[in-house]
Formats: C-alpha cells, sequence, structure tokens
C-alpha cells in the first residue's frame, strides 16, 4: 500500500506533467485564461488519463509486449514497434466512447466539458502518460496509480496557473511581453517552486 | 490571402509565424529536450521531416479522406510516420533515442504537426504541402536550436559535448550557470525570445485586456 501511496504522490508533485516534463503545453497554455474552464479540462484529464493508461497496460502486457502473445501460440512475436500507433488508437477510441457516454448519461457534465472532451485526444501528456508507463514497466495496479496521479498533476498545475493569469490581466505588462511571453515567465516561475519537491525521497 | 508559394510556405513559419512564438503549437517537446543542443538537433530533424512527409501524404489522399473519420486517418498516417523515425533512431542511434526516450513518440501528439495537416494539408496540393511541413518544422527547428546553444553553452560549457568554456570543475575559468540546465529555465527563455521577437516585428503584440488609465491626479511630488 505504501509503495502506491509514494508512486501517486510522486507522480503528482515530483514528477508533475505540466511543470516537469512540460507534457500537455499546447492546451496548458491554450486554454488556461479562465479557472473555471481550466478546471473543467482538468477534471476530463484526470479520468481519460485513469481510464487510457490501464487500458494500454492491459494491451502492451497481453498482446505487445516481447512474447506476449505466447497465450495465443506465438511466443515469438515481439510487436511492440506497434506501439505507438495501438496507444493513440486506444486513447483517442476511450475519447470517442468517453463522449458519447458522457452525452446520453450525463448531459450536464458533457456540456461543461464541450469542445475540450474531443481535444484530449491530442493532449501530450495522455500520451505521454502512457509512454512513460511502458518505459518504466508499471504492472498493472501501478499503473492506474500512476494515471490517477499524473492526471491529477496536469489538473492542478493548469488549474493554479489559470488563477494566475486572472489575476495577471489587470497588472502592467510591458507590451511586447503581454499574453503569451508573461505566460511563459509565470510557468517558469511555477515551475522553479515545484522543483523544490525534488528532493523529496519517497 | 495570396496564392501560396513554394518559397513562401518555406520561409515564412521561420519569422513571420514562428509555430512556437505565435501559433503556441508544439511547445512540449520544445521544452524538455533542449537542455543539450545534439537532442535538440536530432529532434528537429525527426520533427521537420515527419510534418513535411505527413503534409505531403494526406494531401495526397485528401479527396478521399471523409471529414467525418479524418481525424483518425491523419492520425495514423502520422504515427507510422513517427513509428519509422523511433525504430531508425532505435537501430542507429541507440544511446540518443534513449536520451530522447518519450519525446520522439510525442511527435505524433505534437500539435504543429496536427495542425499543419488539418489546416493546410487538407486544402492544397502535395508539393507545397510538403514545403509547407518543411517550413514549419524549420520554423520549430529555429527555436529549438537557440535554445539548444544557449542552454547547453551557459549550462555546461559545451557545444555538442565539445568544451568551450573551460569549466572551473577542470580548472579552467567558466562557473556554470546550472539554472539552465534545469527545466523551468527553458520557460524563461522562451518567454524572452518571444519578448525580442515582438519587439522585432511589432504586429505580433497581443492587445492588453486592460490598459492602465495615465495617472491625472495633481502632481504631488512638486
Amino acid at each position: 500500500m505504501e509503495h502506491y501511496l509514494s508512486l501517486l504522490v510522486k507522480s503528482i508533485f515530483i514528477e508533475n506533467m505540466a511543470l516537469a516534463f512540460f507534457l500537455g503545453m499546447c492546451t496548458f497554455i491554450a486554454l488556461s485564461k479562465k479557472v473555471e474552464t481550466a478546471i473543467g479540462l482538468g477534471i476530463a484529464v484526470v479520468v481519460v488519463q485513469t481510464i487510457t493508461v490501464p487500458a494500454n497496460n492491459l494491451i502492451y502486457t497481453y498482446l505487445l509486449k516481447d512474447g506476449a502473445l505466447a497465450w495465443a501460440g506465438l511466443p515469438d512475436v515481439d510487436l511492440s514497434f506497434l506501439g505507438l500507433l495501438s496507444y493513440i488508437g486506444v486513447i483517442a477510441a476511450i475519447v470517442q466512447i468517453l463522449e458519447m457516454l458522457l452525452d446520453k448519461y450525463v448531459p450536464a457534465l458533457y456540456n461543461a466539458l464541450g469542445v475540450f472532451l474531443p481535444l484530449i485526444t491530442v493532449n501530450c501528456a495522455i500520451m505521454g502518460g502512457t509512454l512513460f508507463m511502458v518505459e518504466r514497466d508499471y504492472d498493472l495496479a501501478e499503473s492506474v496509480v500512476y494515471g490517477l496521479g499524473s492526471g491529477f498533476s496536469w489538473a492542478l498545475a493548469i488549474a493554479l496557473l489559470a488563477a494566475i493569469r486572472e489575476k495577471l490581466k489587470y497588472s502592467d505588462v510591458p507590451a511586447g511581453l503581454q499574453g503569451l511571453g508573461i505566460t511563459f515567465i509565470t510557468i517558469g516561475l511555477m515551475s522553479l517552486g515545484f522543483m523544490s519537491f525534488s528532493g523529496v525521497q519517497l | 490571402m495570396a496564392e501560396p508559394t513554394i518559397k513562401g510556405v518555406l520561409l515564412d513559419p521561420i519569422f513571420n509565424n514562428n509555430p512556437i512564438g505565435l501559433q503556441i503549437l508544439g511547445i512540449c517537446s520544445a521544452l524538455a529536450v533542449t537542455s543539450n543542443l545534439k537532442t535538440a538537433i536530432v529532434m528537429s530533424i525527426a520533427l521537420t521531416l515527419v510534418t513535411g512527409f505527413s503534409g505531403m501524404f494526406i494531401s495526397m489522399i485528401r479527396a478521399q479522406i471523409p471529414s467525418s473519420i479524418r481525424m483518425i486517418v491523419q492520425m495514423v498516417i502520422i504515427a507510422s510516420l513517427v513509428i519509422v523515425v523511433d525504430q531508425f533512431l532505435k537501430a542507429y542511434a541507440y544511446g540518443l533515442s534513449k536520451q530522447l526516450s518519450v519525446f520522439v513518440g510525442l511527435i505524433i501528439t505534437n500539435c504543429i504537426v496536427m495542425g499543419r495537416a488539418e489546416a493546410f494539408a487538407m486544402s492544397n496540393p502535395p508539393v507545397l504541402s510538403f514545403f509547407d511541413g518543411i517550413g514549419n518544422g524549420l520554423g520549430y527547428s529555429a527555436m529549438l536550436i537557440i535554445l539548444g546553444i544557449i542552454r547547453e553553452l551557459f549550462g555546461s560549457g559545451k557545444l555538442v559535448g565539445v568544451t568551450i568554456f573551460q569549466t572551473m570543475n577542470d580548472g579552467g575559468w567558466y562557473l556554470p550557470n546550472g539554472l539552465l540546465l534545469l527545466p523551468p529555465s527553458a520557460f524563461f527563455l522562451i518567454g524572452l525570445i518571444i519578448w525580442a521577437l515582438r519587439m522585432w516585428k511589432r504586429e505580433q503584440m497581443e492587445k492588453p485586456d486592460f490598459v492602465m488609465a495615465p495617472n491625472t491626479a495633481e502632481k504631488e511630488a512638486y
């Protein structure tokens, strides 16, 4: 149990998806002007991440890994080069299914998320989570925890950035830095803050 | 908009319409791989080729793609190209591909590739789309290489692994600035580069939401 808890804390704070690995930056910057949309998007990412990382873990373990097809009588087959293609397919499919399910059963949440849900397909944080899972050889339980933690880390970062930017628009920024420039510098400072977690040993 | 020409689509994204500086695309990998110049260069080449060829292939079959599933078709083409690049790197530059870790795979979700496929290749002929992809790739590369040079040179006193500034630890004179090797420095540098770019090309500046009212109070200082 302790192992999973430390993995969770590690993936949220120390290895923050947005601030330590710069994943999902495009959406991170484009959609962080308002706290409300940022939180909506954050929740969507947590949900998708928690589903896709374990799903891709299953696919990797039982279909793609070297020797994974032994159960089908093909012990010599190594399909791991198909990884990238399958992961992105799984992510796109899950996002699509989630969109249809939410539309049917939870229309309120569906309307709140709106256009952000399909955009999640191309969010590198989701793909990155899967690739890190494969690279670090997590098992199924670990990948559930890691999916949850990394999704939450991204949601946390975007909510924080949106809150800062809401205040920032009232401040007097030099003309050339206005908008994108100052946002980058803000993220840099936040990232510097999160670096202080990196000494924590779990 | 004027008819796009090969020269136009090739050069425009480098300064006037830089994918990182203006369009906010493809930032993820720009930050992570630039702590040394070598990985930055490899990443630039990989991305430029993928963007160019994906533009070309998508443009070739653009008339056949039903618009409802075009995203998936584009994804499949891009993912296949990235697999080729990934396998190639693993075969010929294994150490480098370990260093780049997940970021080669993440070219798939790099918004530049998708963005150009969607915005340009779907409505233009193959050759032009190819050069548009290459041009955007070069715009991205320019930013990546500038960042790579600054971060590696001042962060560790080297360029592509060759010592330029002898560091103090090796008995030289240069005290390396360790911050430049850490993630946050990339954000600061991009912010500053954008500032410089916008001072040069003033039409790229963004309008502020609120403007400070000028101080109209009596001049109390007198």
